[in-house]
């Protein structure tokens, strides 16, 4: 299992440089000149020249590279165009609030997923399989913020009931547990979950199925067990994959919130993001993706090593 | 005298191919074929939205601006510029479907090429491509299509590049497995043996047994692309004003939910319409395709 981990950590190096590669030539393949986009349009010239050697735009790619590589190392990701503050300030204070939600949205879609994939391949190829199963695909097939625009339009505009914007009173920014706070989480939470929900319904449902038609379930049953005795060893078998799979979808809803955190001003990364695109602040959104992108890379080598210890056959060569 | 008729062989013998029985089990899908004409409507929709559009997408009036849903010569309403809501979802079909077509019709061709060739040479260069491949494959497909064409700037070329260069790993990534599982096939060999180039293995012995995978799975990309094409749109990505796209009209009118809350989450509507109908189709295609069950 160590020896795994390694092995794993081991091919996760390359790839994660390769991320590091494309996040750094963001800057390159915005149209004009490079240090057009990292500069503010109203710098002096002196501060044009400060830049352009903290950027070594006057050196060749691959030094430059060097240079970025070795600053972030520092953690130095630049200076935002449209505020003035270093990215990694503003990275700070936004990253906990968007995991705050990516990781409420996949435990709700986790359970309810589970729930329908559960029942749907336990009865496979009836109603009560079809409705399931028509549930998960309307999960995977809608457009999330215009779900979230409909829960707005029913719960905030017609209702009344719930917040429509932000993550808390007043436009604030920083997350407390209480309920003036939860109350603005629940909209955006429910609509990012519905992802993953039915994700995670589709890959249990045929887990189960596939499960219910093994040899060892019939073994089960003529032994003598009970249904709820044969479903303790259903759920221990589709577990370790389920697992994995809810693991991955954390990894997606953190890099993918920028749409549903842009319908409700959630002040996540997603919503620094969609500012950085809409204000052109080149240096902001190539550390938000650097930061989003590492973390899904990471995210998924201890996904695999953590699924590899649950369950020892599924390890990747 | 009893005539005496000859019956050909081959209707004796030859069962139907593969592909007959997967089109026959699809055309019985009956939840497929009604997603199937879903599609088609939307299709012929697109092609003959100047015909018929009852009003021009384009024009607007101050006068009628948020109109809501059923006012007299508005049937679907007038959107925040005081434009014909359902003409403007009307010709908004044409842009739509073509973002989120286009990339994924591209990145079949190339993400099948590149899949295919490393998954017959094999070695280095297998190596060299899938290690490659995996880099964008490490990226969430939101945030690469994000940070690409939020680069790149908006418009519509720089919307269809991004996506495209999402699609890509992911299909060759399918098309190297399937590929890699065909060559060690037995037939394969035996035609290397009788002295074939890989070109005509490739054309004849590979390509009939890949490319049905791989564009079964392909279709399962269209759903994603239609969400994240006009999701690119909603977030001043993409289309820019005043094409009418359903993504983008999506973002302008957001800031009408409260005056007009049904008005503005039409565009939506056609969106999910779409895309549902796609997964559909798609899933009707593998299920018709896994003759085993």
């Amino acid at each position: 299992m160590f020896i795994y981990a390694l092995k794993r950590l081991i091919y996760v190096l390359p790839v994660a440089i390769g991320v590091s590669l494309i996040c750094f030539m963001l800057v390159h393949i915005a149209p004009g000149d490079p240090l057009i986009s990292v500069l503010p349009p109203d710098a002096s010239a002196d501060l044009r020249e400060q830049i352009r050697r903290s950027y070594g735009f006057d050196r060749p790619l691959p030094i430059q590279y060097w240079i970025w590589l070795k600053n972030v190392f520092q953690g130095d990701f630049g200076t935002s165009i449209a505020t003035g503050r270093p990215v990694v300030e503003e990275l700070r204070k936004a990253i906990g609030n968007t995991i705050i939600l990516s990781l409420i949205a996949t435990l709700i879609g986790f359970f309810f997923g589970s729930l329908f994939g559960f029942v749907a391949g336990y009865h496979r190829d009836t109603v009560i399989d079809k409705i399931a199963s028509f549930i998960s695909v309307i999960g995977v097939s809608v457009p999330h913020y215009w779900l979230g625009m409909v829960l707005v339009i029913i719960f905030s505009v017609q209702l009344g009931w719930l917040p429509a914007t932000g993550a808390g009173p007043g436009g604030s920014s920083a997350w407390v547990w209480d309920w003036t706070h939860i109350k603005h989480l629940i909209l955006p939470a429910i609509t990012m979950s519905v992802i993953p929900m039915g994700i995670i319904a589709r890959t249990v449902r045929a887990l189960v199925a596939d499960i219910l038609s093994q040899e060892f379930v019939q073994g089960l049953r003529a032994k003598g067990l009970t249904d709820r005795g044969v479903l303790r060893h259903v759920i221990k078998n589709t577990a370790p994959t389920a697992l994995a799979v809810m693991g991955l979808q954390l990894g997606y809803l953190l890099g993918g919130s920028i749409l549903i955190e842009t319908v409700f001003s959630w002040p996540g990364t997603g919503f620094l993001l969609g500012q950085a695109i809409f204000q052109r602040d080149i240096p902001l959104l190539q550390g938000i993706i650097l930061v989003l992108a590492m973390f899904f890379v990471f995210l998924n080598l201890i996904v695999d090593v953590l699924q590899s210890a649950l369950d020892p056959r599924v390890q990747r060569g | 005298m009893i005539e005496q008729k000859t019956i050909p062989l081959d209707e004796y013998t030859r069962s139907p191919s593969y592909w007959a029985i997967v089109l026959r089990r699809f055309s019985r899908d009956k939840v497929a074929m009604f997603a199937l004409a879903i599609i088609i409507l939307l299709f012929l929709v697109a092609v003959f939205a100047p015909y018929i559009a009852p009003a021009d997408p384009l024009k607007g009036s101050m006068l009628r601006r948020l109109r809501p849903i059923g006012t007299p010569g508005l049937p679907l309403g007038a959107d925040e510029l005081g434009r014909d809501m359902l003409s403007r979802l009307i010709y908004g079909a044409r842009l739509s479907l073509f973002m989120g077509i286009t990339p994924v019709a591209i990145a079949f061709v190339i993400g099948s090429s590149i899949g295919i060739a490393a998954g017959y040479l094999g070695g280095l260069f297998n190596s060299l491509t899938m290690r490659t491949n995996d880099i964008f494959y490490a990226f969430p497909s939101v945030l690469l299509a994000i940070a690409l064409s939020g680069a790149l700037g908006a418009g519509v070329t720089s919307g269809l590049l991004s996506l495209t260069i999402v699609f890509i790993p992911p299909i060759a990534r399918v098309a190297e497995s399937v590929t890699t599982q065909v060559r060690k096939l037995d037939y394969v060999e035996a035609a290397k043996a009788s002295g074939a180039n890989n070109f005509t293995i490739i054309r004849v012995h590979v390509l009939g047994n890949v490319l049905g995978p791989i564009f079964v799975y392909s279709t399962s990309l269209i759903s994603v692309s239609m969400i994240l094409a006009a999701g690119l749109s909603f977030l001043g990505l993409g289309v820019k004003p005043p094409e009418p796209e359903w993504g983008l009209m999506l973002n302008t009118l957001r800031n009408a939910i409260y005056v007009q809350p049904w008005l503005a989450a039409l565009p939506g509507v056609m969106i999910f319409m779409t895309s549902i109908a796609f997964n559909l189709v798609s899933d009707g295609l593998r299920s018709a395709m896994d003759i085993k069950s």
